[in-house]
């Protein structure tokens, strides 16, 4: 009954692909082509970004910490290659060890969320019960609270710092993937591989491990990728607000706080640390996008 | 109601347990002893934690939300004095939204892989990727400082002047309702893809049906469930955009409100508003229970049947 289930929606796709014509086809294999190739220009900035970040160092023409009293507010130069903030300090170099700052937190804050979510959305989906009915509740009262709301709560608890802001994303991100690991696996779990595994007596432990986790892995992949993107925004908003990395270490998000009140006499302060993360995002959305596509099995 | 009961405890818990002490936040650090111990005295915090809930509790039942310890203004007022204009932002956030998100979603759906399509899944990338903060502040650049057309920022009640509350509000509500229309866009675009392949409208093209009926009389009605669905999910993330829209557009709403009382501990700010948002979430969420039944008569005599 279930497997005659799952292959009622397979018999009309492969109808259509008989009938579909040639042009049509075509244009699926181009349509596809291009949204790789988005993919893979996400990658590409992504990586860009990464290894600027690692390599800020040698990369940076100038410290991003040396004022310097001459230059102050000065528009791109030949010397200076996005111009100088309100202190006299170059902003290209500034920008580049903000990658550091911004990718870390974003994939740290990722890891924290995984690390803690996806475990006790195993535990929920897996033994249901008193335990589920505890996790669940309590996430679904977090999940009532914008996700940015609790991250300001948590990092103004926590006080101002890069560490906090990091562990107050991460946290605040746990909810949803507790909820989507639960949702996998409680679709997983009746599946007659994992009922087989369990009737010839392997271990919980084994179970998750060798058929729930790898059965969750493209949704919970596509959700990381995606939350990178939201956790370098948070981070950034974070920042903006005063909440997170405190000066004078460079971040995208605090040089646009010190840009918004020279508005009028450095308009570039403002441009290049938003575009900065405004592209970093853009990378890692359409990476997401871009597995979104390749591990989806409705292929529409 | 269970959520909202244990939000209770949790904001309570949480502000209780998590470091800082705010007596000393509100007194300054040099004070003398005796004096934060009137200050906790005073406010109530050297009783115990179950007692100082259960106190918030029972006076927050009564609509007394207790007194700013920052400003020493009611709460509550300041709450109804800051929530129009945050509800107003909105409000202008969610129809600038759906303006742009319905014709935009449906022209990409139906227009599937042509320049139409890669064009508004552009500004959906642009509108997921882009830091609203940043988009604010550019957005003030270029129509305030550069133009001259609109004021920077501020706030006008729109009893006091219409047209300028509007100027004032359109860049702000703009901003906000950015996120909201790449996601709704997406929605409305995947879920019509999705309706169209049902077989329902494939009935109603071979009775001979114009394609133009088929889309906007059976299949959008069903695609936009999920739309609402998507509506009332994202409903949270509007406030807390709200947060930044108003920090960067100096718009005095209730978004301004909260980050004000998280940055200054104020618990009784601070417990207020999050009991706010939780019930504002609750009510949105039945709003959307409600827009259901409306898109979809069917979805409220299943429910009915059921009961």
């Amino acid at each position: 009954m279930k497997s005659a289930l799952e292959l009622a929606p397979a018999t009309p796709r492969f109808i259509e692909a008989e009938i579909a014509s040639p042009w049509k086809r075509a244009r699926r294999i181009v349509r596809r082509f291009t949204r790789r190739r988005l993919a893979i220009l996400g990658a590409i900035v992504i990586v860009i970004f990464v290894v600027a970040a690692i390599l800020a160092p040698w990369l940076a023409p100038y410290n991003p910490q040396a004022t310097n009293w001459s230059k102050i507010r000065k528009p791109a130069d030949a010397q200076n290659w996005l111009g100088t903030d309100d202190l006299g300090r170059d902003l290209f170099s500034r920008l580049i060890w903000g990658a550091q700052v911004s990718l870390l937190a974003g994939v740290l804050s990722v890891l924290i969320a995984v690390v803690l979510g996806v475990p006790l959305g195993l535990i929920a989906g897996y033994y249901r019960g008193h335990l589920d009915q505890v996790i669940m509740r309590i996430t679904d009262a977090l999940l009532a609270f914008p996700f940015l709301i609790i991250a300001i709560a948590l990092a103004s608890a926590l006080g101002p710092s890069l560490a906090n802001a990091t562990l107050a994303i991460g946290l605040s991100a746990v909810p949803g993937f507790i909820r989507l690991t639960r949702g996998q696996v409680l679709a997983v779990r009746e599946e007659e591989y994992v009922q087989a595994a369990r009737a010839v007596g392997a271990s919980d432990l084994r179970i998750f491990w060798r058929y729930i986790l790898p059965n969750s892995f493209a949704p919970l992949m596509v959700q990381a990728t995606v939350s990178i993107a939201g956790a370098i925004i948070a981070e950034s908003t974070l920042s903006f607000l005063g909440l997170g990395v405190q000066p004078p270490t460079p971040s995208w998000g605090s040089m646009l706080n010190v840009a918004q009140g020279f508005l009028n006499q450095a308009p570039w302060m403002a441009w290049w640390p938003g575009l900065a993360i405004f592209v970093t995002v853009l990378g890692f959305n359409l990476m997401g996008d871009g597995l979104r596509d390749a591990l989806d099995p409705k292929d529409y | 109601m269970v959520v909202l009961f244990l939000i209770t405890i949790m904001v309570f818990a949480s502000q209780r347990l998590l470091p800082g002490d705010p007596v000393r936040v509100w007194v300054g650090e040099e004070r003398d002893p005796e004096s934060i111990a009137y200050f906790q005295h005073k406010y109530g915090l050297d009783q115990p934690l179950p007692m100082q809930y259960l106190t918030w509790l029972g006076l927050a039942l009564q609509g007394d939300l207790g007194k700013s310890i920052r400003t020493g203004i009611p709460v509550r007022d300041e709450i109804l004095h800051r929530l129009p204009i945050t509800l107003e932002l909105s409000v202008l956030a969610l129809l600038i939204a759906v303006v742009i998100a319905l014709p935009a979603g449906v022209i990409s759906a139906v227009r599937k892989d042509t320049a139409w399509d890669y064009a508004g899944n552009s500004v959906a990338l642009f509108g997921l990727s882009v830091p609203h903060f940043w988009l604010g502040i550019m957005m003030i650049l270029f129509f305030a400082v550069q133009l001259h057309w609109m004021p920077a920022s501020g706030y006008i009640s729109p009893f006091d002047d219409l047209y300028e509350n509007l100027r004032r509000m359109i860049m702000p509500a703009f901003v906000l309702g950015t996120g909201f229309t790449a996601v709704l866009m997406r929605q409305i675009r995947s879920s019509l893809l999705e309706v169209m392949k049902a077989d329902f409208v494939r009935t109603a093209r071979s009775k001979g049906l114009a394609e133009r009926p088929v889309v906007y009389k059976h299949a959008l009605r069903n695609a936009l469930i999920p739309a609402v669905t998507v509506l009332g999910l994202q409903a949270g993330a509007l406030l807390g955009g709200a947060i930044i829209t108003e920090q960067v557009f100096v718009v005095p709403g209730f978004g301004k409100y909260i980050l004000d009382g998280f940055n200054g501990r104020d618990y009784a700010e601070v417990q207020a508003v999050v009991l706010v948002t939780a019930v504002g979430y609750l009510l949105i969420n039945l709003l959307v229970d409600i827009t259901y039944s409306l898109i979809n008569p069917k979805i409220r005599i299943e429910g009915a049947e059921a009961e």
